[in-house]
């Protein structure tokens, strides 16, 4: 299977008080065609900011470094305005705080026409239809009236949906979706998770989903990556990574997890990440590991194979059983 | 089980008003609700976003004046109190809310967070500080976090902060308003977790609110499932989350993701229509029918009432009751 998306020794990193530090700190990852990669992790852990340095949208005074190739062109190596082509275009984003994406001066419908019309050359009339045909789309009810509406006059919900079908409205190649359900209600969440599949079987479209709901992500991911304060630290197929854990913390996170039906106590986390200004040598994870030893502290484990797709960085896994929960 | 609270028929209606201060008609947020907490039980309140949950809850700690009903908390009206009496029992029952950010005052140190309710209530200084570090062990927060300001703390710490505040008082009752929603997986876990240790060590009854269905789940002895300002279902848990009856659950329950890949969805799976009414105008009737995939003309006409379907578990739909009444006939 051919990889849209191909993320190599990513390093992003932010200007602060204490100098440069790094809030994604290497990650390699591929995102394969018409597939959907879930990247799961807590608050913090650099989700947003690996999103956003893949469209070049991180803020000014910072620098990404490393690879990010788009069926094989560099995207790190383009110009401004030719990033401007790529995105929105080729490749949408649906940002975490999505709302703000709208503009409250303006109808709804208005805004969504001119992206449409800023990347393909079509009419008033047929962009208008488009946005008429995108609205239905998502499940906004009565379209023909709410291209009308502004966006105080929608729902948090219907907003949102808007958000979504303008980011769908070029049919781009590879959508970038951060929390885009996280505010929503589950109902909600259920039809729209069902349209980006739909729309995949459709155009055989990638999906990069970013969330921290890992019924989301068993829902939704044919590949799943777990990040840790800043790194990948477990990837693999969906059913390797949720089902058989390997990493220490991916087992820990599941396990905090209710599920349907349970009774006991709940097994927990101690303590929290690291900040990234105060990142420890070693493991990031070490502070909080069950299994930690002395070497954990000192080095930076490497990823270790298992399974047909499964990695994970952790020194305990090499000629060990998984951390089954 | 003995009874702690008991809420009859409780109603509220928030009149809008206009820029001129004209009328512009009323949300309907909390529309004859009815249930009962069990002594040292945990009550989970589930339902969309705006379906009156912290309306609710508001309501019983008497935020806002509900326009009719009764809440008895022992045997004693609630919504009949006033003056000293009402601050006497407002003690009795706590309130935990959702954002940990906004909910502590950020120029008061952490001891002092915990200790403020002691004081507003006429208790000295440093019996207050006694006490609020005795809450704050109880929350698993260490002595050395007394000193702090709120914004030295992580989302988890703060909501420990606001627990151990709402212990303080020594309540019997604690209702928290989405009170992990905003945490990190592995934090709110461990939050779950403090709040069974000390239901049990305090022997506290608990409303627990939450829109996170396997939290409340996890969390509760019984259940009740709101919508659009009114209760579609209630019961024990086992029953409601295993043999929900009206539709309205049984799509919320099936809108979770699960965590189980066997379980995918299907996805042409279409579980409501439409979009939530506005409460400015809600459905004649049962109010769920204008996204109900059962919903019938008479729908519109007669409202379901919440009738027993099981032990304990009432569900209010026309259907439901007709299909009940058709198994009696045989
Ligand atoms: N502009 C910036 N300047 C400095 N640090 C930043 C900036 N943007 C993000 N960071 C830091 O980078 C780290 C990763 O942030 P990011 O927003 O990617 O987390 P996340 O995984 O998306 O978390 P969440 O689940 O809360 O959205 C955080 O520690 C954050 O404080
Ligand atoms: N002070 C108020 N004035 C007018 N309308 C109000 C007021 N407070 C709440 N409402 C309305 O009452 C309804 C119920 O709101 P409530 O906050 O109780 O919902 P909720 O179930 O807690 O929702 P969420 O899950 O989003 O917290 C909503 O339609 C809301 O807009
Ligand atoms: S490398 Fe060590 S500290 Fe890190 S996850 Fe593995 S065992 Fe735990
Ligand atoms: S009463 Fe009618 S509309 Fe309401 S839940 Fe039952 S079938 Fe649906
Ligand atoms: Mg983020
Ligand atoms: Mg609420």
């Amino acid at each position: 299977m051919s990889n849209l998306l191909e993320i190599d020794s990513l390093v992003t990193s932010f200007s602060t008080k204490k100098g440069m530090v790094d809030a994604v700190r290497g990650v390699t990852l591929r995102v394969k065609k018409g597939k959907t990669t879930v990247i799961l992790g807590e608050s913090g852990s650099g989700k947003s900011v690996m999103l956003r340095s893949i469209l070049r949208l991180t803020q000014r005074g910072s620098n990404v470094a490393g690879s990010v190739r788009l069926e094989g062109e560099d995207l790190l190596g383009k110009s401004p305005k030719e990033m401007v082509a790529i995105r929105g275009n080729r490749v949408a984003m649906i940002f975490q705080d999505a709302l703000s994406a709208l503009d409250p001066l303006y109808r709804v419908g208005d805004q969504l026409k001119e992206t449409i019309r800023a990347h393909h050359k079509v009419g008033r009339r047929e962009a208008k239809d488009r946005v008429i045909e995108l609205f239905r789309k998502v499940g906004i009810p009565s379209p023909e009236e709410r291209v009308h509406a502004y966006p105080h006059e929608m729902s948090g919900g219907m907003r949102q949906r808007a958000v979504i079908a303008m980011a769908l409205g070029c049919r781009p190649d590879l959508l970038l979706a951060d929390e885009p359900t996280t505010a929503l209600d589950v109902t909600i969440q259920a039809q729209i998770l069902r349209l980006f599949k739909e729309l995949q079987a459709e155009f055989g479209m990638s999906i990069v989903l970013v969330t921290h709901d890992i019924g989301v992500a068993a829902e939704m991911a044919d590949e799943v990556a777990v990040m840790y304060a800043g790194k990948i630290v477990e990837y693999g197929s969906a059913e390797e990574v949720l089902t058989r854990p390997m990493h220490p913390y991916t087992a820990g996170l599941i396990a905090a997890t209710p599920q349907s039906k349970q009774t006991g106590r709940l097994s927990t986390i101690p303590g929290q990440p690291p900040l990234i200004t105060e990142m420890p040598p070693g493991c990031a994870f070490a502070q909080r590991c069950p299994y930690a030893e002395s070497r954990c502290t000192e080095s930076v484990p490497d990823y270790v194979s298992a399974g047909r797709s499964q990695q994970a960085a952790c020194f305990q896994l090499a000629g060990r059983e998984r951390y089954a929960q | 089980m003995e009874h702690i609270l008991e809420v009859t028929d409780v109603s509220k209606t928030f009149s809008l008003r206009g820029m001129f201060g004209q009328s512009k008609g009323g949300v309907s947020a909390v529309n004859g609700v009815s249930f009962t907490l069990k002594s040292k039980g945990t009550l989970g309140i589930v339902g969309e976003s705006g379906c009156g949950k912290s309306t609710l809850a508001r309501l019983i700690m008497r935020l806002i004046e509900p326009d009719q009903g009764q809440v008895r908390y022992k045997n004693e009206d609630l919504l009949k109190l006033g003056g000293s009496d009402l601050k006497k029992m407002r003690k009795r029952i706590q309130m935990v809310f959702q954002n940990p950010y906004s909910s502590l005052n950020p120029k008061l140190t952490i001891l002092d967070n915990v200790a403020f309710p002691l004081w507003a209530n006429g208790t000295g200084r440093a019996a207050a500080s006694t006490q609020a570090y005795r809450y704050l062990d109880a929350v698993g927060l260490p002595k050395s976090y007394a000193a702090k300001y709120p914004h030295h703390l992580s989302g988890g710490q703060r909501q420990r902060v606001a627990i151990a505040r709402a212990l303080v008082l020594e309540p019997d009752i604690v209702i928290a308003d989405e009170a992990v929603s905003a945490l990190d997986k592995s934090v709110q876990a461990q939050v779950l977790n403090l709040f069974q240790d000390l239901k049990k060590e305090f022997d506290l009854s608990l409303i627990f609110i939450s829109h996170d269905l396997h939290v409340v789940e996890y969390m509760s002895d019984d259940v009740m499932v709101m919508y659009l300002g009114g209760v579609v279902e209630k019961g024990p848990k086992e029953e409601v989350f295993a043999n929900p009856r009206n539709p309205y659950t049984q799509a919320l329950l099936k809108s979770v993701p699960s965590v189980d890949l066997a379980v995918r969805k299907a996805p042409e799976t279409e579980l409501l229509k439409g979009d939530l009414p506005s409460p400015l105008n809600p459905p004649s009737g049962c109010r769920f029918r204008t996204r109900c995939m059962f919903a019938e003309a008479r729908c519109a006409q007669n409202v379901p009432a919440l009738v027993e379907v099981g032990e304990g578990h009432h569900t209010a739909c026309l259907l439901v009751h007709e299909g009940m009444a058709a198994v009696q006939n045989l």
